[in-house]
């Protein structure tokens, strides 16, 4: 079991999980049997004085948050043994000016240099006057070039940069450079009242709203130990499968508009629209913002609504099947997606890559069914699982997704408890700390909070493409550069999700 | 797929009607635009998105405009790839420290007469991330404004209801 292997003192009053405050050697042991893939790192995160970082041991199904406490300012690298850890600690190092010692690559990765203070969550100072232009990593070889993109994109999409290393027209290297829309909500939340803290977490990546809010409100309610109503549990996994729904439809129709398919774009995008309406008219808002609220649920499902959302089932379950067809049916587009940008599954489990790009690499991890929320355990779904890791396979897999999806709202209407939507939150004064997790439409959302009172004194919200973005860059290698806009949408990772 | 495509000739369209005029969106933007607007782009804009640090909610119904249902370029509207083909910067977000020089590389690339839009909440003052260390606070602190669009996402109709204003007046 993964807890019994950790030598540490136990935090009271962390839920629901076990919190271990370990010394250097209980750390570096934790960091190898995540090198070893025994375990899989969920996130890594700085506080004052010290770092956490959230592992998951699979196997047994097991969650543990490890904290190590840094004095002297600084702690052994998990990224110099565990790449997935690398750009967390770039991000930890620039928030909070802790020293990762062995850190592989100790690039600023959020700090583009345009703050007025240098570690805004640790020992604030002010920024140096001018700072060395970044250095891309080099591409060397005869006939190289490179290709500079962003951070003002060509269409409707966040700002990111993109340093692609060509030779002709296939691609040696991408290298990312994120962090442009960094809005510092880390910081915001010290302090904040959990109400605030639940609209910012709202708007931490608002394609995935709700299960920023879920998994914020779910760490609100371990902390506190409170359970929800029945129906408001019910009404949260209902916002939660349109939301996949909704996003599932633009993914895979903006997918098959980048290789020139339009037909597809617009078919999908006459579902997205009746999915959000649906949204809309239940639940007064489009995207569900502020809807899901620590406690349960800020608005009730009018008895007449029930019918509009099962309309919407009858009518996508009539209409998206020609949709699928059309798409497995259409050999050019097929030549596009099949066999373009493959993740190995290898990759996937190191990275522990979540949602469509993990299950599209064999890796079947779902926070629905792992650690499991309700009311999931009451639901009968699927996590589909394809093994190609190509673009086609992350398209099939939001497809048969979208078939659990509509097969979870059925269930959720047919089973629709009745009663209170909501209980109050009575945080009393003591110090008291919670994890949540929630699976967004692009994987597994984790916040892990610390709340003093009615306040958050630290809140950590670690978005799914923090170990996605990386693979991409693994993934377009020995592609040609007109595939990258597939490849990318196929991974459709959150920018704002990611820059926090 | 040809049946797709014959009953996409069959149906009646999804395109629902024009909004009708904002009267309060029509005193901001004043006389200034009227008859510029008219005369020199003959009632058509090209449009360039710059997400300045949004939460990707705004682009989410901004998106949404070219669906079948508002189809954004029956009214002469269309997005851009390049600020260089555009006439109107619809800019979303609270302005992030990190975008900043993107934001006035990409006004200063649009030629003029140009105007820029402000989208949602954050973009009017830096909303609900005012007050952050990485937070610029509001479009209009970077760029010249010419019309905000509120709302935490504005509704599809509304975006609708105030790129029309521009052309409107």
């Amino acid at each position: 079991m993964l807890i019994d292997t950790i030598e540490g003192k136990k935090i009271a009053g962390h839920r629901p999980h076990p919190r271990l405050v370990v010394n250097e050697d209980g750390w570096r042991f934790i960091t190898s049997q995540l090198s070893a893939g025994y375990w899989t790192l969920l996130s890594l995160w700085g506080d004052t004085g010290a770092v956490h970082m959230a592992v998951l041991d699979a196997s047994a199904g097991e969650i543990a948050v490890v904290t190590m406490p840094c004095p002297g300012g600084h702690f052994p690298s998990v990224g110099a043994l565990h790449p997935p850890a690398i750009r967390l600690e770039r991000a930890l190092r620039d928030l909070y000016g802790l020293e990762p010692v062995g850190l592989p690559d100790p690039r600023p990765w959020l700090d583009l240099g345009f703050w007025d203070v240098q570690h805004p969550l640790g020992e604030r100072r002010d920024a140096p006057p001018r700072r060395p232009p970044y250095a891309f990593l080099p591409a060397m070889g005869e006939g190289l070039h490179q290709i500079p993109v962003g951070p003002v994109h060509a269409g409707i999409i966040e700002p990111g940069h993109f340093r692609f290393t060509a030779n002709g027209e296939t691609v040696v290297r991408l290298e990312q450079r994120l962090g442009y829309v960094h809005k510092g909500i880390e910081a915001l939340m010290a302090g904040a009242t959990i109400d605030a803290g639940a609209r910012l977490a709202g708007r931490t990546s608002g394609d995935s709203t709700v299960a920023y809010a879920l998994a914020f409100a779910r760490a609100v309610e371990a902390a506190v130990d409170v359970e929800v109503p029945p129906r408001a549990i019910y009404l949260r996994a209902l916002m939660a499968e349109l939301e996949r729904l909704a996003n599932h439809f633009g993914d895979i129709g903006a997918i098959c508009n980048d290789a020139s398919f339009s037909l597809m774009h617009a078919q999908c995008g006459i579902l997205r629209e009746k999915t959000l309406r649906v949204a809309g008219s239940c639940f007064g808002h489009r995207l569900m913002m502020d809807v899901v609220v620590p406690g349960g649920v800020a608005r009730d499902l009018a008895s007449g609504r029930v019918t509009e959302a099962a309309s919407l089932l009858e009518e996508v379950g009539r209409r998206f099947p020609e949709l699928v067809e059309l798409y497995d049916n259409t050999a050019s587009l097929q030549d596009r997606t099949a066999t373009t940008g493959v993740l190995r599954g290898e990759l996937a489990r190191q990275f522990g890559a979540g949602g469509y790009i993990g299950r599209a690499s064999g890796r079947a991890f779902d926070a629905r069914k792992l650690p499991g929320y309700p009311p999931y355990d009451q639901l009968d779904f699927e996590v589909p699982v394809f093994e190609a890791g190509d673009v086609n396979a992350r398209v099939w897999v939001r497809i048969r997704e979208v078939e659990q999806s509509l097969a979870l709202i059925d269930q959720v209407l047919r089973q629709l408890p009745g009663g209170a939507i909501r209980t109050t939150i009575d945080p009393a004064g003591e110090v008291r700390e919670g994890l949540g997790m929630a699976e967004s439409f692009r994987g597994d959302v984790l916040v892990w909070m610390r709340l003093e009172g009615s306040r958050l004194a630290r809140c950590h919200l670690r978005d799914p493409s923090w170990f996605q973005w990386p693979l991409l860059e693994a993934v377009i290698e020995g592609n040609i550069v007109a595939d990258f806009p597939l490849c990318n949408k196929s991974f459709n990772c959150s920018y704002s999700g990611h820059d926090l | 797929m040809r049946r797709i495509l014959f009953e996409g000739l069959m149906r009646r369209p999804l395109t629902e009607a024009a909004p009708v005029k904002d009267e309060e969106m029509l005193v901001e933007l004043g006389a200034s635009v009227e008859r510029a607007a008219r005369r020199r782009l003959g009632r058509s804009l090209s449009i360039r998105e710059v997400d300045a640090g949004s939460c990707n909610g705004c682009e989410l119904e901004i998106h949404a405009l070219n669906n079948a249902f508002y189809d954004l370029e029956r009214f002469g509207l269309h997005f851009v790839a390049s600020p260089r083909h555009a006439d109107v910067l619809l800019v979303t977000g609270p302005v992030t420290r990190n975008m900043r020089e993107a934001l006035e590389r990409t006004y200063n690339a649009t030629p003029d007469p140009k105007w820029v839009v402000a989208v949602g909440d954050c973009a009017v003052d830096g909303g609900i991330f005012s007050g952050s260390y990485a937070v610029v606070g509001g479009v209009s602190g970077v760029v010249p404004v010419d019309l905000h669009i509120r709302g935490c996402p504005p509704h599809p109709s509304q975006l609708l209801k105030g790129l029309l204003t521009l052309l409107e007046i």
